[in-house]
């Protein structure tokens, strides 16, 4: 069971308090009348499924019901970093290649 | 009785006598006995049936990776009966029933034993095959004859009379596995003050130490030095041992599964003490010591009864002080099972020779051999066993090539002691996906990098000897602590008479016999034969992965735990390739099999689930009403009188409520306060409905869609004042629209000032609907008028009904005059009952959700899930009234006109009317076009309400069809079983169609 660290309780807590809520940064279209249908189904449905780093929203729901932005690796699963709705996504260690923050730090 | 004990030797309590039933038979044991010791010290080894073949089956270890020793246990009373427990775990205690499995009529005379003389029809790949013709064959064979024949144990057919208790549990160090190298490291770590948690599966503490004890450790004996070490362990405060305690699986971020057994070994288990116990352990370091697993060698007969692991047969004879046979053919490629047969051989069994398929062994052995007399066959191999239920001979030549053997000569004995060498033990490891990198001089896989804080120490990193493995696990216990920032001094423990070896991995031991004929078993418990795994890549399955599939290999309980390394050898032999490439299938959790109790812990029962009530639904189970689950909401079906079915009960509901007035429990529709400055701006976002306009004091429909234009929810809403609205939500959908609405106002629109909070069980909710509705609720209301002036349909007034505060809805999901009265949950059940007795005056009926459901498919109003599935638009639901045509967006009024969602033969939301009106149709069934008999039929779509219509006298029906909206008036066809129905569509609202009702 990961730990995931909340960054508006600023404390690290059991994946079981946590829910998943999609890919990151995917902004709503200020005007999605003026989308073209091609634009429009790419803001629905296409998504990156990467291999590696990839940016996300979760949701403290079992605490403070707060949404927030992570930096997760989708081979080891694990987090590299939370922050945010807002902020601007970290940069990830390595283009591709398999985080393990746990080990490094 | 015990002719198999042997004086002097093992570690169980002699003075402890203890009686157990085997199949009907009464044995005896001692304490500290598993079944299988205590078994094979009476003599049997026959102790139970195979997987497939139904081939007799004895124990072929002495721990948790047993195949085939697998049992049906049973304490008293009734739900405590498990199946295949494995023998070779499970302990002795006084009283203990056990049975064999796979068998019928009889262990010793098995029918389904027809099943090996047909080996050739169960060949790899036999699922895929065998079961695809004749398709008549199908449920008169395949299911009921070989269905049963197969599988492994029975069911219980009792719920489970046990409780599980689970733990959650953090500490600095894990070590699992209690072995030298664990016991090292748990003393260094211990010493140093360090917080140790320390767990091992088995009874006692110690590994490999009992059953192959060091002539010295650190000049005392082994069972000295082990206890003054537990006692030592034991008394320091920071280190917690569990026994019986299985590492199962190893989670993300060193979290540690750990399944520990309370009871199985109890005569008398404590009252309501719990059998199993899951911890959850969080370790800042785990250091995984769960040492290797002997390998099997792979020949003729190698599963018969009396053929067992080397290192099984010292445990059973040092552990339990038990020979397994009197005399025995060692067959090995590595130099351990030749210490197992000095120590049978000192123990006074008959070693009739040691056949090592090597070429040469060291000197060392050879005249250790010669001092005892055994006649040791260096080169040779055993190429068949003979005996069915019971070894009685084997059949060895000398190796010539790589094929074949000559000089084949018989030896008569009772035992075959096999060993092709040790395989770490990296389950756990494997769990955490840690790499595995291949060692090529010993050809083991070896842990490589880790992804997660944990160390591998003794044999679990191919290090054979318990002296580097007291030393590995000191060294492990340093590196670990030094990860914690503290700095551990070392310790040494040194040991006598230590037992170093080495060895050679084989695959098929050499053999003149007919290659399809020969039954050389890889993997016990699925009955997987060498010959399968080269037929497997014969057949093209080049992976592992594609062979374990086709095979099954490693596929039982057992994960593998013997046959995964032949299995792969033997593939990457007959595939010409280097081992490696052949790749290495996944471990799974968890480690061993473990109760399905064990997981579930404390969920069960009533505390599977919750169950949530309103504060009317003790009336409502006073007064006799039938109940259904609606999400996780019990709900009050309907109210049957005396004398009453369903049907009738629900008929004279609706009867009664459409001619003077019903109440209905409306508690558990969802409901969500949304206040705030911007509150109408964020409906209008939500909602596809205007909400800028509408006067506080009024309610509306709302319908909410998803981005993707399909609707997501609906319920009505009311404006309390200009900055707060009553959001009301389908029963099931209210956490699901609270957390769409959190997720749009935190991520999208956080400029916007609102607050929404689920108020769904603060309020009861009454619902009163019919002619008389007002008549009953009028006494009671205080501080506004009722009448249909003051308080027309979708109004809303906040006031007092029967005392309390109130917030009274004028709105109806009937097509009656309706209110429904919200007030603080807790005083629901008193105005209830206030409702009721004045209801009495009006022949008021109460009614449950199936009136409910009636009463609304009449009008037409959809029930959203029911009637909609996830791809119904507001327009093929024939709402498009409902949504803001001036509104410039609203979540998902983009997606309503992409090309898709437009098209004309969607399927749309209409209503049926069978050609004969008594016949209510199937809710779910599939709709064809009228006269269409071919098979298979174009499915046109699909009943999703079905009623009988007690105010129409017919039945009536709601269904989603292709290009539904253009059929009207046309037929189509149901085709059910044994009849096809013809119904006409029609508009949905069958009753009132104009509304007058409700202007009452
Ligand atoms: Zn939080």
């Amino acid at each position: 069971m990961l730990l995931i660290h909340c960054p508006y309780c600023k404390e690290k807590l059991p994946e079981l308090e946590f829910e998943y809520a999609g890919q990151a940064h995917i902004a709503r279209p200020d005007n999605p009348a003026e989308q073209t249908d091609a634009e429009w189904r790419d803001y629905l449905f296409i998504r990156s499924n990467v291999r590696g780093d990839h940016a996300e929203q979760w949701r403290h729901s079992h605490g403070c019901g707060r949404y927030f932005n992570a930096l997760r690796n989708t081979v080891s699963d694990k987090f590299i970093a939370t922050y945010e709705i807002g902020q601007a996504c970290p940069t990830s260690h390595a283009e591709g290649e398999e985080n393990n923050e746990q080990l490094e730090s | 009785m015990n002719n198999w004990r042997v004086d002097g030797k093992g570690r169980i309590n002699r003075d402890k006598r203890v009686r157990f039933t085997f199949d009907g038979v009464s044995y005896q044991g001692y304490e500290g006995d598993t079944v299988a010791s205590a078994l094979l010290a009476n003599g049997v080894h026959l102790m139970g049936r195979s997987f497939k073949y139904h081939r007799p089956r004895g124990p072929v270890t002495a721990g948790s990776e047993e195949p085939n020793a697998l049992i049906g246990t049973s304490r008293s009373g009734a739900g405590r009966f498990e199946p295949n427990t494995r023998a070779t775990v499970q302990e002795l205690y006084e009283g203990l029933t056990t049975v064999s499995q796979n068998k019928w009529p009889s262990l010793n005379f098995d029918v389904g034993a027809v099943n090996d003389k047909l080996h050739k029809l169960f060949a790899a790949g036999f699922y895929y095959k065998t079961f695809m013709w004749p398709k008549s064959f199908w449920d008169k064979v395949y299911e009921p004859v070989i269905r049963a024949s197969a599988g492994l144990g029975v069911s219980p057919t009792e719920p489970d009379a046990d409780t599980y208790a689970s733990r959650y549990l953090h500490t600095e160090l894990l070590i699992v596995g209690a072995g030298p190298s664990g016991l090292a490291a748990a003393l260094t770590a211990a010493r140093n003050g360090t917080d140790v948690v320390f767990v091992d599966e088995n009874r006692e503490l110690g590994g490999s130490l009992l059953s192959e004890a060091p002539s010295a450790i650190d000049g005392k004996s082994t069972e000295s030095w082990l206890a003054e070490t537990i006692a030592e362990l034991e008394a320091c405060d920071n280190v917690r041992i569990m026994t019986r305690a299985t590492a199962i699986g190893y989670y993300h971020e060193n979290m540690v599964g750990v399944a520990e057994k309370l009871t199985d070994h109890m005569e008398n288990p404590p009252v309501n003490a719990p059998r199993e116990r899951m911890w959850r352990i969080r370790a800042q370091e785990v250091i995984l010591a769960q040492g290797a697993l002997e390998r099997p060698l792979v020949f003729d007969g190698n599963d018969r009864p009396g053929v067992m692991m080397a290192g099984a047969a010292q445990t059973y004879l040092n552990r339990y002080g038990v020979k397994v046979g009197n005399a025995a053919v060692v067959v090995t490629s590595h130099d351990s099972a030749w210490y197992a047969a000095f120590d049978l051989a000192d123990a006074g069994v008959k070693i009739s020779a040691i056949v090592d398929v090597r070429t040469t062994v060291n000197d060392y052995l050879n005249s250790e051999a010669q001092k005892r007399g055994i006649s040791a066959k260096v080169g040779h191999s055993v190429t068949s066993v003979s005996g069915t239920k019971r070894v009685s001979g084997v059949k060895i030549g000398r190796i010539s090539g790589e094929q074949y053997v000559t000089d084949i000569i018989s030896i008569p004995c009772d035992t075959v002691l096999m060993s092709g060498g040790w395989t770490p033990s990296l389950h756990l490891f494997s769990h955490t996906k840690g790499s595995l990198h291949w060692d090529e001089e010993n050809e083991v896989f070896l842990p490589g990098e880790r992804t997660e804080r944990c160390h591998i120490a003794g044999g679990g990193r191919g290090l054979w000897s318990q002296q580097a493995a007291f030393d590995d696990g000191v060294h492990a216990a340093q590196q670990a602590l030094t990860s914690l920032g503290q700095n551990a001094p070392g310790l040494s423990v040194d040991v006598d008479g230590d037992r170093a070896g080495s060895g050679i991995v084989m695959e098929e031991l050499p053999s003149n016999d007919d290659k399809l004929a020969r039954r050389a078993f890889v993997d016990f418990q699925n009955d997987v034969t060498a010959k399968d795994i080269r037929l497997a890549v014969r057949e093209g399955m080049l992976s592992i992965e594609h062979v374990k599939r086709f095979t099954t290999n490693g596929m039982a309980t057992d994960q593998g735990k013997m046959s995964n390394m032949n299995g792969l050898k033997i593939a990457a032999n007959e595939l010409g390739r280097p081992t490696p490439k052949v790749g290495l299938t996944t471990f799974r959790p968890p480690y061993t099999p473990t109760t399905f109790g064990t997981f579930a812990g404390y969920h069960k029962d009533e505390l599977f689930e919750v169950t949530r009530k309103t504060n009317i639904d003790n009336w409502a189970e006073e007064n006799g009403a039938v109940f259904e689950p609606v999400s996780l909401w019990r709900r009050a079906w309907y109210y049957p009188k005396a004398g009453e079915d369903m049907h009738t009960a629900v008929a004279r509901e609706c009867r009664e409520t459409r001619a003077s007035v019903g109440m209905f429990d409306a508690s558990t529709l969802g409901k969500i306060e949304v206040v705030g400055p911007d509150a109408a701006e964020f409906m209008n976002r939500m909602y596809t409905n205007p909400w800028t306009k509408l006067a506080s004091g009024r309610c509306r429909y709302g319908l909410l869609l998803g981005e993707d234009g399909f609707i997501r929810d609906d319920g009505v809403i009311g404006r309390i004042s200009e900055d707060r609205f009553h959001v009301t939500t389908t029963t099931g959908g209210a956490a699901r629209v609270l957390t769409m609405m959190e997720h749009f106002l935190q991520t999208e629109w956080p400029d916007l000032d609102v607050w929404l909070t689920s108020t769904t069980e603060q309020w009861s909710t009454i619902a009163l609907n019919g002619p008389n509705a007002r008549k009953v609720l009028e006494p009671f209301v205080k501080g506004t008028d009722l009448s249909a002036e003051a308080f027309p349909h979708m109004a809303l007034r906040e006031c007092t009904v029967g005392g309390f505060e109130a917030r009274l809805f004028r709105v109806s999901f009937t097509g009656e005059l309706g209110f429904e009265v919200n007030v603080p949950s807790e005083h629901g059940r008193a105005l209830w009952e206030m409702l009721y007795q004045e209801g009495k005056k009006h022949d008021m009926c109460v009614y449950g959700t199936e009136t409910m459901h009636v009463l609304r498919a009449e009008k037409g109003f959809i029930i959203v899930g029911q009637d909609t599935d996830g791809t119904v638009t507001p327009a093929d639901a024939g709402l498009t009234w409902a949504i803001g045509k001036k509104k410039p967006d609203f979540v998902g009024k983009r997606s309503l006109t992409r090309p898709d969602m437009l098209l004309p033969n969607r399927k749309q939301l209409v209503g049926l009317l069978t050609e004969d009106p008594s016949v209510v149709l199937e809710e779910g069934a599939q709709i064809v076009e009228a006269g269409d008999t071919a098979i298979p039929a174009k499915m046109l779509g699909h009943v999703t309400s079905s009623y009988w219509s007690e105010a129409l006298g017919r039945s009536i029906a709601m269904a989603l069809i292709e290009g539904g909206f253009e059929r009207n008036g046309t037929s189509i066809d149901i085709p059910m079983p044994g009849q096809t129905h013809r119904a006409t569509v029609s508009g949905t609202v069958f009753y009132d169609p104009d509304g007058d009702r409700i202007k009452m």
